[in-house]
């Protein structure tokens, strides 16, 4: 047991904290989506938004939290109990276990008990980066189709087919947009090609198609419009959730914006320059404001880009109306996967050409 | 008693426990659910062995796509079970036969195996690591590689033959 | 007949429309905006708005009613329902004439805002003001009896007398008729 007690016990505090903060952080985010969701759409179309309660609606989020809460809860008689409430966790889990490996800012700097502690701010720097937030993102089909099957009503049925098929046809070019990405990066670390991307030259300059593709698939791995088929509300009353009510709703909702804001944030990261701060040198501001200063700086320009992408999927999803279902289909299988594959080729030949 | 030893039974519990429970379960759809519980935990034991790309590719290949495709199936015919049909009595023992004869071979097979002298690596050895097996996929393995993927492309050209023959 | 033609590769690609839907909604961020804050802001009335009645009072303070029932003869949807009585000695001072309605109900439920009471009235006693959008718990509660209906004293509170006379008092009186 003495092995146990042996570890590194400020590592593991370092680490809790850190989780607890960003699990939070997007967990408030995402509430505050909703609003700027609604505040989004309200601009779009000439209106203003809630507007009532708080400063200029502010409170809002909370007030519809509260109503999810104090909903009643309706579980359908002929549903499977154990795996209607498994449905809605679930969603909730893979959204939330995304974060782990993004890097949110530098290192924070303080010294405890006389030790100098450096803290990354990325909870985990694994080694396949990259591949873990596809395991994840995999995983996350089975939200909707569990929740969808255990419903046991068509429409929810025929909404989570739809996702899971989905997911799966725009998992293929997101993939295939990132292997042109690591060609150049030669790493998975989320650290490494973040830290590439530092002297300005973001990733999007060299890889404007791949950006693209994978934008698109992002789109439609969140379920966002124009790819929200599984939520289709016209033709499928609602989708997957349909039968659900109160919080278990709210779960389902808000894993749709967490991923939304997770799916910006990995954007951000590997296209976009993740915390870097354009036009600044980052190791000289480093020296003269310190380290704690600069996570700040840098914590706050992620928010930054991530925020702009958000408002993109808000954007996008207040101007273009939905797919069909067949023409989903086709601009995966037909149109984003040739591309990818283009890319990957063309990319693959250009860093050969510069080896040699 | 480490931490890793701490996991390591713990995964192997789960593993074998909710295999058994994809063989006990009634309703399809759950055994698909266990199954995928299955796969989790044989990915942490290949991320206990330091096999980070084998325990990840484990999970998005098996857990997340086949696994979803098999419940799309499942879920799509809709398998209760009542709708399960009575099976034979003849059938069962010839179940139990065969089960019986796979035991034996395994018992005869693991008779002999050398277990005592080799230790499992935990949590050190680079080989799982993503640059180590590209490397040796790429040269040593090159051939096997290469073959195993012409292999699915005809499985795939197969697939859409069989696709098309409606129109 | 909706033609259909194939599209060609250009609107295959659906990126030229997307972005121009998105420039259109984009601009429409900087437009005015439409809403007008209820509660806070309101939306002047047309001049010829028919909201609830209400039964009027002379500058001194004297009901116009004098029970006649013309408003209920002309009213389509029978809402008006009336009483009246003999103004007794010393009730000069509520009662403009000798007659007066001692009981006078419209039911909401079934007033259609037509407005033909307020034509119908010889004495200018009701007309339909520019409040609207009642509510109430129960639906006896929208029978409006005399109490509802009366515009406040204009000696004892002349404030709520102007609200409730609204815009139509500052009309010339040939323009009402």
């Amino acid at each position: 047991m003495m092995h146990l007690l042996a570890m590194d016990w400020g590592f593991v505090v370092e680490k809790m904290i850190l989780i607890i903060s960003i699990v939070s952080i997007s967990l408030v985010i995402a509430m505050y989506e909703t609003y700027a969701e609604r505040k989004v759409a309200a601009i779009i179309q000439d209106r203003r938004g809630p507007n009532r309660a708080g400063p200029f609606g502010l409170f809002q989020p909370l007030a519809d939290g509260l109503k999810l809460f104090m909903k009643e809860e309706i579980i359908p008689n002929t549903s499977n109990k154990m795996l209607f409430v498994l449905g809605p966790c679930l969603a909730m889990l893979t959204a939330m276990m995304t974060s782990a490996v993004i890097p949110w800012g530098d290192r924070i700097h303080f010294t405890l008990f006389g030790q100098d502690r450096y803290v990354s701010l990325q909870i985990a720097d694994i080694n396949i980066g990259i591949l873990y937030i596809f395991g994840v993102v995999s995983m996350g089909v089975y939200g909707i189709m569990i929740g969808g099957w255990a419903s046991n009503n068509k429409f929810s049925l025929l909404a989570a087919m739809r996702g899971a098929s989905q997911v799966i046809s725009y998992e293929l070019p997101m993939g295939l947009s990132l292997i042109a990405l690591l060609m150049m990066t030669g790493s998975l670390k989320m650290s490494v090609i973040m830290g590439q991307q530092l002297d300005g030259w973001y990733n999007v300059l060299y890889q404007p198609l791949g950006f693209f593709i994978f934008l698109v698939c992002a789109f439609a791995e969140c379920n966002r419009t124009p790819f929200d088929l599984p939520e289709a509300e016209n033709e499928l009353n609602f989708g997957y959730h349909q039968e659900y009510s109160s919080m278990k709703l709210g779960f389902y909702l808000f894993a749709e914006y967490i991923n939304m804001f997770i799916s910006s944030a990995v954007m951000v990261t590997l296209f976009w320059g993740g915390y870097d701060i354009p036009f600044v040198n980052d190791t000289e501001l480093v020296k003269n404001i310190g380290y704690n200063w600069m996570a700040l700086l840098q914590g706050g320009t992620m928010f930054i880009k991530v925020a702009l992408f958000i408002f993109l999927f808000m954007w996008v999803r207040w101007t273009i109306p939905r797919f069909r279902y067949d023409q989903l289909m086709n601009l995966g299988w037909k149109g984003l996967i040739p591309l990818a594959l283009l890319n990957m080729v063309i990319t693959a030949a250009v860093v050969l050409w510069l080896k040699k | 008693m480490n931490i890793s030893e701490i996991l390591f039974y713990f995964l192997s519990a789960m593993a074998l426990g909710s295999a058994i429970m994809v063989v006990v379960s009634k309703n399809a759809v759950h055994s698909v659910l266990w199954l995928i519980i299955t796969f989790f935990a044989i990915s942490g034991h290949y991320i206990l062995m330091n096999a980070q790309f084998l325990g990840i590719v484990n999970l998005i290949v098996y857990a997340g796509a086949i696994m979803v495709l098999f419940l799309f199936v499942i879920m799509l015919m809709n398998l209760n079970a009542d709708t399960e049909p009575k099976k034979n009595r003849w059938l069962k023992m010839a179940g139990i036969v065969a089960g019986g004869c796979l035991l034996l071979v395994l018992v005869a097979a693991l008779k002999n195996a050398e277990i005592r002298g080799q230790q499992a690596q935990f949590n050190e050895g680079n080989i799982g690591l993503i640059q180590n097996l590209g490397e040796v996929l790429f040269t040593e393995y090159v051939v096997p590689f290469e073959i195993s993927s012409i292999l699915f492309l005809s499985a795939m050209v197969g697939a859409v033959v069989i696709g098309k023959r409606g129109d | 007949m909706v033609e259909r033609k194939p599209m060609t590769w250009v609107e295959r690609l659906y990126m030229w429309n997307i972005m121009k839907g998105m420039w259109i909604t984009f601009r429409h961020i900087f437009k005015k905006k439409a809403t007008i804050s209820y509660p806070e802001q309101k939306r002047p009335f047309s001049p010829v708005f028919r909201g609830l009645q209400i039964l009027n009072r002379d500058e001194e303070g004297r009901e116009n009613c004098t029970a006649c029932g013309l408003c209920a003869v002309a009213c389509p949807a029978e809402a008006i329902t009336m009483e009246g009585a003999e103004r007794k000695k010393g009730e000069e001072h509520l009662y403009r004439e000798e007659k007066y309605a001692a009981k006078y109900e419209i039911n909401m439920l079934r007033c259609i805002f037509c407005g033909l009471c307020e034509e119908a009235c010889p004495k200018d006693a009701i007309y339909l003001s520019e409040t609207f959008a009642p509510s109430n718990y129960q639906r006896k509660g929208f029978i409006y009896g005399k109490d509802d209906l009366l515009i406040p004293h204009p000696k004892t509170n002349p404030v709520e007398y102007k609200k409730a006379l609204g815009n139509r008092a500052n009309k010339p009186q040939h323009e009402q008729q």
